[in-house]
C-alpha cells in the first residue's frame, strides 16, 4: 500500500511555508514515495523550510501579478503530463481551491474536497486513494475512493493533520513551465489591502475567545476581544455576526471561515450552529457562556456556563487583571 | 450587461440531512428551497445589470424532478428567467460534472458577459465549480468577492485573503464567486412574487445541452462512496447556572489548563 510520488499544493507567506503546507507535506509522507511540491513563488525562500517536513523537489511558479489559478493549474497540467504524481494534496484555501478546480477540468480528473484524512487501500486492482470528509455538520465521516486515472485530487482543511519535521535536507528547487492561458489568465492583482494583525493569528493561538449574536450589538464584541488579548489569544466570530458587519471576515470560524484547534476555545453569545461547530470543535478544551440553557455549544462544551455574557464576561475580565 | 446566476435548490438546512442508504448520496427528493448561499449572487446581480441601465438576470440551476421552487424565490427577487437542468442521467454528478453542465448553459444562454454563483453550497461543500466553469469556458475567474464592481468592459473584486483582501480586475466575460455578505439580498416582494409565477424557465435535458452521458452523473464522477459512519461525539462535561460567580468557574478551570 504505497504511492510512489505524492505532491502538495505548497504556499508560503512573508517567507515562510503556511502551517498548513507543513501539515500536508507530513501527510504525505506516510505514503511511502516521494514527497514534491508544487509552489506559487520563490522556491529558494523555502527550500529548506518545505525539505525539513519531507519535501525533496520544489516546482517553483513564478507569479506574475495575475491570480495564480489559471496560469497555476496550466503549470501544473504540464507538470502532471511528465511526471505522473499518483495524488495532489491541496490546502483547502483561496488560491489551492482555485488551482485545483482548474486543474480538474483541465487535465478531466474529479476533486474530493473538504477532507479531514487521506488513506490508500490496496483491494486487488492496485492502490486507491480514499478522502475522508465530515458531513452534517462533521455528524457523520464519508469515505470515498477515486476509482479513476490519477493523479487523484484531494483538497484536504487546515489543522486536519498535526506537522511533524521528518529533517530532511534542503528540497531541491526547478522551476515549473509557464503556460500561455490566454484570456483564462487575465485576472490581474492590482492592488494587496493587509487588515491590521494584532496579537496571535486565530489558526494559530492557543486561546481563541469567539463572539455571536448574543452579544446582543456590534459594539460589545469589545468584551472579546479584551478577554482575548489578556488571555494572550485570538478573537473570534461566528458567521451570524460577520454576515450582520460587526466584525470582518478574517475573524470568522467555521465551515465557511477559519479553522481552529487551540488549547481553550472560549464560546461568548455562540449558539452552536453546525457551520459554526465545524470550525472550533476539535479544539483541546471548550467554554461555552450562553443564556440559553439548550443551546447546541454546551452539547460539546467541557465547562458550560449558562448566564448572560454581558454579565460573566465583564467579570471574567475583572478578574483576570485583578491577577495582574 | 447579462448575468448568469447559478443557484442550487436545496433541502431546507433546518430540517436534519439524509443520505439515500442505496446510492450514498443525498436525498434531495423533497421540498427545495434557494441556497442562501446564492441569494447574495442573485441580488448583486440585480444591482449590477441595473447600475449598468440594461441586460437581464438568467438563472442556473440543475436538479432532480423538475423542482423549482428554489428558483422561484430568485426569480421574485426579481431575475429574468431560468435554464433549469433536469435529468435523471445526471444523478451523482460531481462537481466536475455539474461545472461541465454549467459550462454548456452558459452557451446556450447565448450572449452572457457574467457567471455569478457562490463559492460553495450550503449543502454539498464542494467549493471548486467556480474555477472549473472557468477553466471549460477558457475565462478568467474572479474568486472570493466580497464587493464587485463593473466598469466599461470590465470587472472589479476585493478578493478574500488569509491576510485581508486583493484587488483584482478582468475583462469581460469572466466568473465570479461572491462570499455572503457581499451585499444584503431583498425580500421578495409579494408583486415579485406573483410576477415569478409566469416567468419562463426553460426545462432542458443533458442531451439538448450537447453532453454526453458518460462525461456526467455517477459515470462521470469517477468515485465511489465506501463508507458513512457516524463521527465519535465530544462529551459535553459541567454546566452550572451563572449565580454571579461562575466567573470564577471559568478562571479555575483555566489555572487548571495552566493558561494562565
Amino acid at each position: 500500500m504505497a504511492l510512489s510520488k505524492v505532491w502538495v499544493f505548497a504556499e508560503a507567506a512573508e517567507g515562510k511555508p503556511t502551517s498548513l503546507t507543513l501539515e500536508l507535506l507530513t501527510k504525505a509522507r506516510e505514503f511511502g514515495g516521494a514527497v514534491e511540491a508544487f509552489l506559487p513563488g520563490d522556491g529558494a525562500e523555502v527550500a529548506a523550510a518545505l525539505g525539513e517536513y519531507g519535501a525533496t523537489k520544489i516546482y517553483a511558479f513564478a507569479t506574475d501579478g495575475t491570480l495564480v489559478g489559471a496560469a497555476g493549474a496550466a503549470s501544473l497540467a504540464q507538470l502532471v503530463e511528465a511526471e505522473s504524481p499518483d495524488l495532489i494534496i491541496f490546502p483547502m484555501t483561496y488560491d489551492g481551491r482555485d488551482v485545483m478546480g482548474r486543474l480538474s477540468a483541465r487535465i478531466d480528473r474529479p476533486t474530493v474536497t473538504d477532507g479531514i484524512d487521506i488513506t490508500v487501500s490496496d483491494e486487488g486492482a492496485g492502490d486507491t486513494v480514499n478522502v475522508i470528509k465530515g458531513i452534517f455538520g462533521g455528524t457523520k465521516i464519508v469515505t470515498t475512493s477515486f476509482t479513476g486515472d490519477k493523479p487523484a485530487l484531494a483538497g484536504i482543511r487546515p489543522k486536519s493533520f498535526t506537522a511533524e519535521a521528518s529533517g530532511g535536507g534542503a528540497a531541491e528547487v526547478v522551476a515549473a513551465p509557464s503556460v500561455d492561458v490566454g484570456r483564462a489568465g487575465n485576472a490581474k492583482v492590482t492592488d494587496r489591502h493587509v487588515e491590521e494583525q494584532i496579537g496571535p493569528k486565530l489558526e494559530d493561538a492557543a486561546v481563541v475567545v469567539s463572539g455571536g449574536r448574543g452579544l446582543g450589538a456590534a459594539e460589545n464584541y469589545a468584551l472579546v476581544e479584551d478577554l482575548a488579548k489578556l488571555l494572550k489569544g485570538a478573537a473570534g466570530a461566528s458567521r451570524a455576526i460577520v454576515d450582520a458587519g460587526w466584525v470582518p471576515y478574517s475573524h470568522q470560524v467555521g465551515q465557511t471561515g477559519k479553522t481552529v484547534k487551540p488549547k481553550v476555545y472560549i464560546a461568548c453569545g455562540i449558539s452552536g450552529a453546525t457551520q459554526h461547530l465545524v470550525g472550533m470543535k476539535n479544539s483541546d478544551n471548550i467554554v461555552a457562556i450562553n443564556k440559553d440553557p439548550d443551546a447546541p455549544i454546551f452539547g460539546i462544551a467541557d465547562l458550560g456556563i449558562v448566564g448572560d455574557v454581558h454579565k460573566v464576561v465583564p467579570k471574567l475580565i475583572e478578574a483576570l487583571k485583578a491577577r495582574g | 450587461m447579462n448575468i448568469l446566476v447559478c443557484v442550487k435548490q436545496i433541502p431546507d438546512p433546518a430540517t436534519p440531512g439524509e443520505l439515500d442508504e442505496s446510492t450514498k448520496t443525498l436525498k434531495r427528493d423533497g421540498k427545495l428551497i434557494l441556497d442562501e448561499s446564492d441569494s447574495y449572487g442573485v441580488e448583486m446581480a440585480l444591482q449590477l445589470v441595473e447600475a449598468a441601465g440594461g441586460g437581464e438576470v438568467t438563472l442556473f440551476s440543475m436538479a432532480p424532478n423538475d423542482e423549482t421552487s428554489g428558483l422561484r424565490t430568485a426569480l421574485a427577487m426579481g431575475a429574468e428567467k431560468a435554464i433549469l437542468v433536469s435529468d435523471e442521467a445526471l444523478h451523482g454528478s460531481d462537481a466536475l460534472s455539474t461545472a461541465k453542465v454549467i459550462a454548456k448553459a452558459v452557451e446556450r444562454a447565448g450572449a452572457v458577459d457574467l457567471v455569478m454563483t457562490a463559492t460553495e453550497s450550503t449543502d454539498g461543500y464542494t467549493g471548486t465549480i467556480p474555477a472549473q466553469v472557468a477553466e471549460l469556458l477558457g475565462w478568467p475567474s474572479l474568486t472570493f468577492a466580497k464587493h464587485i464592481e463593473v466598469g466599461d468592459g470590465s470587472v472589479t473584486i476585493q478578493r478574500q485573503t488569509e491576510a485581508g483582501y486583493d484587488v483584482v480586475t478582468s475583462d469581460l466575460p469572466a466568473v465570479v464567486s461572491v462570499t455572503a455578505g457581499v451585499v444584503e439580498p431583498r425580500y421578495p416582494s409579494f408583486k415579485g412574487i406573483m410576477a415569478a409565477k409566469n416567468k419562463p424557465v426553460d426545462t432542458v435535458k443533458a442531451g439538448d445541452l450537447g453532453l454526453d452521458a458518460a462525461s456526467v452523473g455517477w459515470a462521470g464522477a469517477r468515485q465511489d462512496i465506501t463508507s458513512i459512519e457516524p463521527a465519535p461525539e465530544r462529551q459535553a462535561g459541567e454546566k452550572i447556572e451563572d449565580e454571579g460567580d461562575a466567573h470564577e468557574r471559568v478562571v479555575a478551570f483555566l489555572e487548571q489548563l495552566k493558561v494562565i
